[in-house]
């Protein structure tokens, strides 16, 4: 069998794979953070809270209603994004002109709140939401065992990174939002609803973390800790592509999935710290990111 | 952090309410009858559903069905939540031996935080009764003559699950382990069993704890080193999403063997019988296993969280007070306090019998022993009802079940 750095080769692309699969995961979740970042200044610690709603609508859609995996990768960021609207109205557009900490501050607190309200009433130990009967199965790649689901994953996030990218860089929503960022009064003097975009564009930020929370649930156990699990990581991921960059949160996303993935081979007692020594390296270099802006 | 119970808080203010007119020498009668017992568990992570306020419910049924109340002696209970760090659980402990008066540290599940426990326990000479840490080094190397370790130990779950797995022809062994004190003592224990029985351990990954949500590298490369078993030597969410996501990546279906050395009946919920048949696992209680563990169950269920049946974590906690105030209401509150020591040793003297755990004895080493059993998850076809889960394969008398008491390198055997 051949062998890389003392490890069969095998062994490795199938972690380089699971990485990649992994870093869709990070891609995703980073990329609702760096819009609402990107746009709206706000460093968004709900994120992870919003992450798990995702998965627990999913699981009550099926649970009480009956409505199953398809319906929920629709509905359920729908549900929660409008909960996002809510909280965007009623909190945190009173903070947009205070510094970046109070919004930090408040999103954390609110993320702590929602976590203990789903630990109350659902427990820890999570609830079964099993893989679409479609997606079921798996390829046998030789070297490893694929499952069919893992593979889905990757191609809804490469597609739903790639549309985010899209509407903001290519479209005139997007040309919009991102005057809109630089200067808000004089977007606002051409007649656009400057207020409302910046509460559609949390909702919407949110919406993606439901969305990952939605795929995320058959893979993990849908419990109330699946999100401050991923939040920490993931901040990590955002601040090494550079706040707010979109580019930057896909681009790590994909690369710290793969570090973290073989890590876990060479030395799987560091794989949950290796992407904060990654940070801090990062952070040393390029203080704005590999993809921010100085 | 630690906080009274609402229950005990509201108890109390009713009591000063109603007794604020008394003399001030019954109050102080009614202090010094009073024991404290400080529930420390994990009330908000991974092992919340396992112990945390499901513990609470049982010692709280335990309390009234110990009828102490009538003997005089009245229970106090405190909660605290350790969040699996041992210095939390140790500033929680300190603080309530040294400030809150607690005689009693209860449950403490996570093995790292139990061993920290264990050692200011001993320094201040109080109590603590370990439900659902499992580290059998509690009475091995750390034994101690203030800590009884009362339901279930790595060695014991080693013995009973990796003996039959071995038993079954799985004698080459990858073990995913959690990097904490209790995932090492059971993968220690776990190994030690496979090479007595002439099995060979191929390799293990060590996985950071807290913190892992995916194991799927880690299945990749226990599959690849072609063991016949991969022994989870992990608890809680942990075995949960391994047990998941190596259905998820066909483990079981290329005739590789999972074993579950520590599955709670929580965790069997939480996967749902789909994914968990046919898994076995070793228990030292399941609510449906006889006359007097079924009627245990019917009592406490109304205080359960969320429905959940009582776990052999939490069982547990009920059958350690129980024989606590036990020994408590024959030697008197005021002994009973003095001396953490003594009241181990009465506690050691006479045999355990209740509804939850049935009978057992207390060794010298502080190891209650009782039957084990080897559980199968049953399929969702021979699941008859809400939490009709396991089928019964196997009873080790408690002679067998556990470590013989020379063997653990216990200071109090020894001398």
């Amino acid at each position: 069998m051949d062998e890389i750095f003392g490890i069969p080769a095998p062994l490795l692309f199938g972690q380089l794979l699971l990485g990649l699969i992994n870093g869709a995961f990070y891609a995703l979740l980073s990329l609702g953070l760096a819009v609402i970042f990107g746009m709206l200044n706000v460093i968004n610690f709900t994120h992870g809270a919003q992450f798990m709603m995702g998965a627990f609508v999913a699981w009550m859609l099926l649970h009480y209603l009956g409505i199953g995996y398809w319906w929920a990768l629709l509905l359920a960021p729908l549900i929660v994004g409008f909960t996002g609207v809510v909280i965007e109205k009623t909190m945190i557009s009173r903070l947009y002109k205070l510094d970046h900490l109070y919004g930090l501050l408040l999103t954390f607190g609110v993320g702590l709140i929602i976590e203990g309200l789903f630990r109350n009433q659902y427990g820890s130990s999570g609830m079964p939401y099993r893989i679409p009967p479609e997606l079921q199965g798996a390829w046998d790649l030789g070297f490893m065992f694929m499952p069919v689901y893992r593979g889905w994953v990757v191609i809804v996030a490469i597609v739903a990174c790639l549309a985010t990218w899209l509407v903001i860089e290519k479209t005139k929503l997007g040309s919009y939002l991102r005057a809109a960022t630089e200067n808000p009064a004089l977007v606002q003097a051409f007649g656009i609803n400057v207020p409302r975009m910046m509460t559609l564009t949390y909702g919407a930020g949110v919406a993606l973390a439901a969305f990952a929370g939605v795929l995320a649930a058959p893979i993990y156990s849908v419990n109330p800790q699946m999100g401050a699990n991923l939040i920490i990581i993931v901040f990590a991921v955002v601040v090494i592509g550079g706040m707010g960059s979109i580019l930057g949160s896909v681009v790590t996303g994909f690369a710290l999935g793969v570090i973290e993935g073989f890590t876990r081979v060479f030395y799987p007692e560091a794989s949950a710290t290796v992407i904060f020594v990654v940070m801090a390296i990062v952070l040393l270099l390029r203080p704005a990111g590999l993809f921010g802006r100085a | 952090m630690s906080q009274f119970h609402r229950r005990a808080l509201l108890g109390g203010a009713a009591a000063t309410a109603a007794f604020g007119a008394l003399p001030a020498h019954v109050a102080r009668a009614q202090a010094a009858n009073t024991v404290r017992i400080g529930i420390l568990n994990d009330q908000s992570g991974l092992y919340r559903d396992v112990n945390g306020p499901g513990s609470v419910a049982c010692v709280r049924q335990a309390i009234q069905d110990s009828g102490v109340a009538a003997r005089g002696v009245n229970v106090e209970v405190v909660v605290g939540d350790h969040q699996n760090r041992p210095d939390v659980g140790s500033t929680i402990t300190r603080q309530w031996i040294d400030r809150d008066n607690v005689d009693v540290i209860l449950d403490v599940p996570t093995s790292s935080v139990a061993l920290a426990v264990n050692t200011i326990v001993r320094e201040r000479n109080k109590i603590f009764l370990n439900s659902s840490a499992a580290t059998s080094d509690l009475t091995g190397a750390q034994c101690s003559p203030n800590t009884i370790h009362w339901t279930y130990d790595t060695y014991m779950l080693a013995k009973s699950t990796g003996g039959a797995m071995v038993r079954a022809g799985g004698d080459t062994w990858f073990f995913i382990t959690a990097d904490y004190a209790f995932g090492h003592a059971l993968e220690r224990d776990t190994a030690g069993f496979v090479r007595a029985a002439g099995g060979r351990v191929l390799g293990q990954v060590r996985t950071p704890f807290p913190g892992t949500t995916d194991f799927s590298s880690f299945l990749v490369q226990a599959q690849s080193s072609r063991a016949k078993v991969i022994g989870l030597a992990n608890a809680g969410g942990d075995t949960i999403n391994s047990i998941k996501q190596a259905a998820e990546f066909g483990v079981t279906r290329r005739g590789t063997k999972l074993a579950a050395l520590l599955m709670f009946i929580s965790d069997v919920h939480s996967l749902g019988l789909e994914t968990a048949q046919g898994l076995v696992c070793t228990e030292s209680f399941y609510w449906d296993l006889n006359d007097r563990t079924r009627a245990f169950t019917q009592r406490v269920l109304p205080s359960m969280p969320g429905g959940l049946r009582p776990g052999m974590g939490q069982a547990g906690c009920y059958s350690a007070i129980m024989h606590y105030l036990k020994t408590v209401a024959e030697m008197g509150v005021p002994a009973a306090r003095a001396s953490g020591v003594e009241t181990v040793n009465r506690m050691k003297a006479q045999p355990t019998n209740d509804d939850a755990m049935g009978e057992g004895t207390i060794r010298p080493d502080g190891r209650r022993i009782q039957p084990v059993y080897l559980f199968e998850v049953k399929t969702p076809a021979e699941s008859r009802g809400a939490w009709d889960y396991y089928k019964l394969l196997q009873t080790t008398p408690a002679a067998e079940a556990f470590r013989p008491v020379g063997e653990g390198n216990c200071a109090l055997v020894r001398s």
